[in-house]
């Protein structure tokens, strides 16, 4: 309690501060100081737990925490199955959520979450100032300087881990109630209600009042992907295909794939007129209710006007493969506010930056790499032998979580330096090792192309150029073996010798 | 904040989408990504799996080929189709030149987006014949 009498960094001069309290913020401010940087961490929030504080609506995660999976849930492998822990390197900061889970659903509840998420902040000995409010942002030579509700805050790097939270409406609607204005699920009983969005977030208001509403009708332009088509989290969620199922099976539900000519309201409720892309043909909707699940956008304040460059409808920031704003140096991002920060984007699949179980590695690399870049710290690295390569890197693709949940944008990178032998570069954003000069070596990456199983891939950097070598799927998701090794070998060919390269049995 | 509305009116100024009405543009806008790159950014790369269609809404773009720049390419430019409709790697680099503001379509879906929008397949059809009028030129 005696934090909460004498909140911790008054305002004053950081070397670095963080903004935000929620997953992110938590899992950057944990990976430094366990590398033993000082900083600062702001929060308008009360408690830990970000966007999780209030969401999603219907109070049940999209991400799952898998709890008998026979591995150790303390080791790193189980990362994998455990979407929703943040990442502690040992103690009882380790996969926290399926200590928490009362086993009623691998996907947690929202106050599961919450809960997770505290403890984790307890477990840590996380120390955020709560209560304040960045208002606006200024420059100071090359520090930046943060105007929060408590005063004046000063750095020359700064994280900004802000969540895409701000309902965002398009033009023409934005009087109409949004997501998160949903009202208690029972004020709806008996109501025809439209939804405009075919996300996530529309057809999870959708599963949740199937069971009261008389009618439901789902609009947007483009029509509705479904995850377990895409094979990626591409679409709209497995949980919530059900008013997907009940408008095929002509149930009531009806899902349109059409423009939002215009919404009125009528009497006390409203009236929709739609056009369709296809033959410009008009349907009028008379509705009790209307609901925006058009998404959220970033709320950067002021970021603009400093010089940051943000695109899309969520105005995301523009960011490098470190998460550096793409525009002002110095400027940072963490949590989900890395979608900004598109990797490779290989066959239109995005990384799973915009969930807990992508960022938490994101912010333990930004974390090593701020330690090296702007820290002068050199952080310790694990020399190979030469026949070692091959059976760690098809280890990594066959457990290691960074791989498993950022694909195609998180690699295990091995570097082959002439002057000290064959080192464990540790992870690397993907786009990093493929753009960049740098020393030979090779990087693995786990990947997807929306059709088949994952399958790993080999980027191979000599003389400053990159190729890539694809490996074959396995039905077993298992990548150690003699296959794979063969391949990976002969991938290897021009950068280690397969006559030392081979394996040792 | 009319981010999709402001797209849909740009890309009506394109030859790539000049045939389309407004909510065929609008559901064009939804279909595809937005995505930014910053000056000297790559977007595609030669040789590499998993490539898309492109479409330039602001910014340039260079064509380069075993590290030479070939030419330059432009708002309402459009690149990646060849090695979206052909299933294989892009046989050049594109590299953003100023920083560069894309509508993306990945590979597997151009397909399908072509065939429910034919007057987009008849202009893109357009666009390689020029293609293929130029290098004819060039050779002879």
């Amino acid at each position: 309690m005696a934090e909460l009498e004498k909140p911790p960094f008054p305002p004053g001069r950081y070397s670095l501060i963080i903004v935000g309290s929620g997953p992110g913020a938590l899992q950057l401010s944990y990976s430094l100081r366990r590398l033993g940087i000082d900083h600062c961490v702001l929060s308008d929030d009360p408690a830990p737990g970000g966007m999780f504080r209030r969401w999603p609506v219907f109070q049940r995660m999209l991400s799952w925490t898998k709890p008998f999976t026979g591995l150790e849930r303390r080791s790193r492998a189980y990362e994998r199955y455990d979407w929703n822990s943040l990442l502690a390197d040992e103690g009882a900061g380790r996969a926290v959520m399926p200590q928490i889970m009362d086993g009623t659903s691998y996907f947690p509840s929202r106050p599961e979450m919450e809960r997770g998420l505290v403890a984790f902040a307890e477990a840590t000995a996380a120390r955020i100032r709560f209560g304040c409010r960045w208002d606006s942002t200024s420059r100071d030579g090359d520090d930046f300087v943060l105007h929060t509700s408590d005063g004046d805050f000063t750095a020359p790097l700064v994280v900004f881990a802000v969540g895409v939270a701000l309902p965002w409406r398009p033009a023409g609607l934005e009087n109409l109630p949004h997501y998160g204005d949903l009202r208690p699920a029972d004020t709806y009983r008996d109501r025809r209600i439209f939804i405009i969005g075919k996300q996530n977030s529309g057809f999870e208001i959708a599963t949740g009042l199937l069971p009261l509403a008389r009618q439901i009708v789902l609009a947007s332009p483009s029509p509705t992907k479904l995850s377990v088509n895409t094979h990626s989290l591409v679409g709209v969620r497995a949980r919530y295909v059900q008013p997907y199922e009940d408008s095929v099976l002509s149930g009531g539900v009806v899902v349109l794939d059409t423009s939002i000519d215009e919404v009125k309201r009528a009497g006390d409720g409203y009236r929709v007129r739609t056009r369709s892309a296809q033959d410009e043909s008009v349907l009028t909707f008379e509705v009790d209710d209307v609901i925006a699940a058009t998404g959220f956008a970033a709320p950067l304040r002021d970021l603009a006007a400093l010089g940051v460059a943000t695109f899309g409808q969520s105005g995301l920031p523009a960011q490098t493969p470190f998460w550096e704003s793409a525009t002002v140096p110095g400027v940072y991002f963490a949590g989900t506010l890395n979608q900004g920060a598109h990797g490779l984007k290989k066959h239109g699949i995005p990384s799973n930056s915009g969930a807990v179980q992508g960022y938490r590695y994101n912010a333990r690399v930004l974390a090593a790499h701020l330690a090296e870049k702007r820290f002068g710290q050199r952080l310790a690295r694990r020399r190979l032998e030469a026949h070692e390569v091959i059976p760690h890197l098809l280890a990594e693709a066959s457990h290691g979580p960074e791989l498993w949940h950022q694909r195609s944008y998180l690699a295990r990178a091995v570097v082959v330096d002439p002057e000290h032998g064959i080192i464990d570069d540790g992870i690397v954003p993907l786009a990093h090792f493929v753009d960049s000069a740098g020393p030979d070596a090779v990087a693995i990456a786990l990947e997807s192309n929306g059709r088949d199983d994952p399958y790993p891939a080999i980027y191979i950097r000599r003389g400053g150029s990159v190729t890539e070598h694809l490996l074959e799927p396995s039905p077993l998701l298992d990548f150690e073996g003699p296959n794979h090794r063969k391949a990976l070998l002969a991938a290897l060919d021009r950068l280690i010798s397969p006559s030392v390269a081979e394996p040792r049995p | 904040m009319a981010v999709q509305d402001d797209i849909a009116d740009r890309i009506a100024g394109f030859a790539l989408f000049a045939d389309l009405s407004g909510p065929q543009r609008e559901q064009v806008v939804h279909v595809l990504d937005e995505a930014w790159f910053s000056a000297g950014e790559r977007i595609l790369r030669q040789g590499f799996s998993g490539s898309g269609l492109y479409v330039i809404l602001e910014g340039t773009a260079a064509i380069r080929i075993d590290g030479v720049d070939r030419s330059l390419l432009k708002a309402g430019d459009y690149f990646g189709e060849i090695s979206c409709l052909l299933g294989e790697p892009p046989t050049a680099d594109i590299l953003a030149v100023s920083p560069l503001r894309c509508l993306v379509l990945p590979s597997a879906q151009v397909e399908s987006f072509l065939k429910a929008q034919p007057l987009v397949m008849f202009r893109l059809l357009q666009g390689e014949a020029r293609k293929v009028r130029t290098t004819t030129k060039w050779l002879s």
